[in-house]
């Protein structure tokens, strides 16, 4: 048995037959269990048949992203073995169905050619390609439980007077789980609770899922021997959730009340979240409600929102690239307009439908700049799932006070990881309407000139507050005009509201830089953060991080600042040009020594950032570094 | 003490007016007005969307507040208002080719919903502020001054569309008849959920087929009387009735029908006034109160968020449930 700090878990299976359930089950019952969780979640776009994988990564301290090391592998399915095997540490658990044994390569149809020829190479033999020769090789190193599930399961059917074994089959599931925790000498109360809370009210699932949790604990810790035990745990007070809960919550917080989406993958979780909870519980004992609409595109998501702002309600949308593209148009017109309102970016692989289920940090030019002619926008980038929460609320403040669109964007990884976070300190969430005003006396005027670019705004159907608003330039009550003075007063007003945007934040707000005292930063934004956070300290803290927050308006004499003080600078994003480092040069003027690029559709892991940069310190002369990993 | 009364004053701006002169727009726009004054709304509870066109201009010349949006978006711009604040009086009006062409995706999905708002087009036959190209609403064969060529597509009949998509108030009016247009256009407004016009609007620069002396009757003799007789006629001069009364699935059937068959009229004879009316059914808003029960005296435009700047929603029981 090994005494560990953390472990890298991995279940796959077919899609649609409970591997995401399962996963859940396995990382709340370890957070129960008082452990930090980093799950990522990897799945077709499909949604039967085709291979999905959860890797839970599970610790006793802080961690911030997954491994592609595992050290226990959970295989339902022989394709699972097939795709993962090459990735198990020495001294890794593989849980098996032991009547896959005999599963030959090519009997699985899911698996393409090119995949084919990758594990081919592994099995180096042509012949030999069974789960068992699978296995075998790798036998020596690793410990390998052999599980008769079905077996198992047929004896759970007769203690339950079940005649259908095949309603049956679902719950080997949770039995693979159970033999995890069984052979982590975690206690099985913890999966009977994580099974209570995934399943809620329905109490027959939940006791034939117990049941069937007990009859693979003890089965496994009857016949094999402990491999594991964590030494500690955590003593930090813990949530666990996923990145799309953490925004919904953010905006529920923000006193967000309106929220349209068109389905795509991966906001639509957000939207749906939102909706299942759209009473809202104030803590004056009063009762508030939140308006989700599904609209019928991403056009009228993105105006349909627009006009609940300007109706005065905290108002957003949620999208992906191909749905953020059809909003280009209606992101000019609020600007044009100085409408706060707000789109969560979860950005996923493109271009154009791209690998829809992946990820990707494509599309940060694109915030940037969508839309045309020029107008101002506040772009804003999290690097995890506690800083959604934060960061949500700050993108209806940032709206509302320097009335502008922000996008706030995140991507797949963070969406769809399931991790725990410290506890969200809510009791004093800052929210700050700006220049809303809920009187007017006097000549009302929507456009007022002043010294900030900002003016008063009122909600539609406040006395003596009529207003117009038009796309086109237009005067301070909101009527067109062409004239050309007129035309730069309000283009400068307009435009000034970067400027000062960029006077009031605080550098936390723009950037945070975690400073090692070292002459090398690493510099990115969003995602990527908690892998290179997890590589720095694999690498005893031999580099600084600078995460950017505020990508638009760009904070150059802050970033700047910082980097003048560093030696080597290296840029790691998930796209293929490194955008970040083409804004660092445009705006700072500086130019990156490294690019760490990723862009297969898999998030960077900690392990393989690990190499890529030892091999920078090591004097690689490799400027551009492709990381490939990921199944 | 008594409150003023409105005068038709209260609802003119001083924006000057740079429609073409004897511009059919006038006519929807004067009328519009004058139901404002008739119904006596304050004017800042009123907020008129119009999408772009020469139509789309017309929320500048009227004081209430007006919301001029994108090509083809007005409907989900006002749908987001009126869904954020349900006592507001909206209204959204736009041409024929920002309603039917570029916005044809909103015009039918908005009749999902059954929303308590009003959409008037201003329908011309072509799209005028981009110079006379044909519009959705032009009918296969005729061509127009501007085109180069007669019209290569059939048209779509929006009386008809409407009422496939679910729309529960349908009309047409005429724009130089301004007293029925001005009655219809209060009928919309008083009708509980969603209203649709079609309002036959001539376009002396670019139209020169459907012109105003073509509705009047031009050409078109009464073979009794041998003497022109105006194209346009009122169903409710012909004892049409398009009230659903009942709200069974026969009569809705038969009331239906009945308007798509009357649509379909053109050429010598060419029906105004309400083809449609059924009440029957619950508008969005209802439907959103049955599932937040204080939707309409606490809507989302005017909840209240914070208290000294810090907020007041809680999330403690959606993390225990986490
Ligand atoms: C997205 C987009 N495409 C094209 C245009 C150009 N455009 C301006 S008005 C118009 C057509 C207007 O026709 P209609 O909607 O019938 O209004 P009318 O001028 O006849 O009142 C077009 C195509 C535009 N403003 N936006
Ligand atoms: S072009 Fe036609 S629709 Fe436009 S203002 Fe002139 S007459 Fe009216
Ligand atoms: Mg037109």
């Amino acid at each position: 048995m090994n005494i560990i700090n953390e472990l890298s878990w991995v279940t796959g299976g077919p899609q649609g037959s409970g591997v995401d359930t399962s996963a859940n089950i396995f990382a709340r019952a370890c957070y129960l269990a008082g452990l930090h969780i980093y799950g990522k979640r990897e799945y077709h776009s499909n949604i039967k048949g085709e291979h999905s994988y959860f890797t839970i990564r599970v610790s006793n301290k802080t961690i911030r992203s997954h491994l592609d090391r595992i050290d226990m592998l959970v295989a339902l399915d022989a394709e699972t073995i097939f795709r993962h095997l090459s990735y198990v540490s020495k001294g890794a658990s593989i849980i098996y169905d032991s009547s896959l044994n005999d599963k030959r390569l090519e009997d699985i149809n899911t698996i393409g050619d090119v995949a084919r020829r990758r594990i081919e190479t592994f099995l180096k033999s042509k012949n030999k390609n069974s789960v068992k020769d699978m296995l075998d090789s790798v036998r020596d190193e690793c410990s390998i439980c052999s599980i008769p599930f079905n077996e198992l399961l047929s004896q759970l059917a007769a203690e339950r007077g079940e005649s259908m074994l095949s309603r049956l089959t679902r719950v080997t599931n949770i039995m693979s789980v159970a033999s995890s925790l069984a052979l982590l000498d975690l206690d099985v109360k913890y999966i009977h609770d994580a099974i209570k809370s995934i399943f809620k009210s329905k109490t027959n699932v939940i006791a034939l899922n117990i049941d069937a949790a007990n009859k693979a604990y003890n089965y496994t810790k009857a016949k094999y021997d402990i491999s594991k035990r964590f030494v500690s745990k955590s003593l930090d007070n813990l949530i666990l959730l996923q990145g799309t809960q953490a925004a919904a919550l953010g905006k529920i917080s923000a006193g967000c009340r309106f929220q349209t989406y068109y389905p795509i993958t991966p906001a639509t979780d957000e939207s749906e979240f939102l909706e299942s909870n759209q009473i809202i519980s104030n803590i004056d004992g009063t009762k508030g409600s939140l308006v989700v609409i599904q609209t019928e595109d991403e056009i009228s998501a993105i105006t349909m929102a627009t006009g609940a702002a300007i109706a005065g309600a905290r108002s957003s949308t949620s999208t992906s690239g191909p749905g953020f593209s059809l909003m280009a148009e209606g992101l000019s017109w609020a600007g044009m307009n100085e409408v706060p309102v707000v789109i969560t970016l979860y950005q996923r692989a493109g271009p154009s439908t791209g690998l829809p289920t992946r990820h990707e940090q494509g599309d940060l030019l694109f915030a940037i700049n969508a839309g045309h002619g020029e107008f101002p926008r506040a772009v804003i980038a999290s690097g995890d799932v506690e800083e959604i929460y934060y960061d949500t609320i700050r993108a209806f403040n940032y709206a509302e006070r320097y009335q502008m669109p922000v996008i706030h964007i995140l991507d797949k990884a963070l969406a769809n990881s399931l991790v725990t976070c410290k506890v969200y300190d809510t009791s004093k969430i800052k929210i700050d309407r700006g220049l809303l005003i809920d009187s007017v006396n006097g000549d009302y005027k929507r456009f007022r000139l002043s010294d900030d670019g900002i003016s008063t705004r009122v909600r539609l159907g406040t006395e003596n507050g009529i207003f117009w608003n038009t796309g086109d330039e237009h005067d301070e009550y909101g009527h067109i005009t062409e004239d050309p003075e007129m035309r730069d007063i309000m283009m400068e007003k307009r435009m000034k509201k970067l400027d000062t945007m960029l006077r009031d934040l605080s550098n936390e707000e723009k950037a945070i830089f975690y400073d090692n005292n070292s002459d090398k930063t690493i510099i990115t934004w969003g995602s990527p953060k908690g892998a290179i956070l997890d590589a720095i300290s694999m690498l005893d803290n031999t580099f600084n991080m600078l995460q950017i927050k505020l990508l638009q308006p760009f904070p150059s004499s802050y970033i700047s600042e910082v980097l003048s003080n560093t030696q080597m600078v290296i840029d790691v994003e998930m796209n293929y040009s490194a955008q970040l480092a083409k804004l660092i040069k445009l705006y700072t003027n500086k130019e990156v020594d490294y690019r760490i690029v990723k862009y297969n559709g898999r998030p960077i892991s900690a392990d393989e950032l690990y190499y890529a940069l030892s091999n920078i310190i090591n004097g690689s002369k490799e400027r551009r570094v492709v990381l490939r990993n990921g199944v | 003490m008594v409150s003023k009364r409105f005068t038709i004053a209260d609802y003119k701006t001083s924006v000057h007016n740079d429609w073409c002169p004897g511009c059919g727009d006038f006519g929807i726009l004067n009328s519009i007005q004058m139901v404002l004054t008739e119904m006596q709304l304050p004017n800042h509870k009123v907020a008129i969307f119009s999408g772009i066109g020469c139509s789309g201009k017309t929320p500048h010349y009227i004081n209430v507040n007006g919301i001029h949006t994108l090509h083809g978006r007005v409907l989900p711009y006002a749908i987001g208002a009126k869904l954020a604040n349900p006592n507001l009086e909206v209204i959204a009006v736009g041409g024929d080719g920002d309603g039917l062409g570029i916005g044809a995706g909103h015009f039918v999905n908005i009749g999902r919903r059954n929303i308590d708002l009003t959409y008037i087009i201003f329908d011309n036959g072509v799209y005028g502020l981009t110079k006379g190209q044909a519009s959705p609403t032009l009918k296969l064969g005729i061509k127009t001054k501007s085109l180069p060529n007669p019209n290569i597509n059939q048209n779509i009949n929006p009386i008809a569309l409407a009422l496939v998509a679910g729309f529960t108030f349908i009309a047409r009016a005429y724009s130089y008849d301004i007293k029925h247009l001005k009655d219809v256009i209060r009928k919309a407004i008083e009708h509980k959920g969603l209203a649709f016009i079609d309002v036959l609007q001539p376009c002396p620069t670019y139209n020169d087929i459907y012109t105003r002396e073509w509705f009047a009757g031009e050409g078109n003799m009464d073979p009794t009387t041998m003497k022109e007789r105006s194209r346009v006629y009122k169903l409710e001069d012909e004892n049409y009735d398009p009230i659903v009364h009942e709200g069974s699935k026969e009569e809705i059937n038969l009331k239906m029908a009945q308007a798509i068959a009357k649509s379909n009229e053109w050429d010598n004879r060419i029906p105004i006034g309400v083809f449609y009316k059924n009440e029957h059914g619950y508008i969005y808003e209802e439907r959103i109160e049955s599932r937040i029960s204080d939707y309409k005296e606490n809507p989302p435009a005017l909840q209240k968020i914070e208290s000294n700047g810090i907020s007041i929603a809680s999330i403690k029981s959606i993390l225990q449930l986490l």
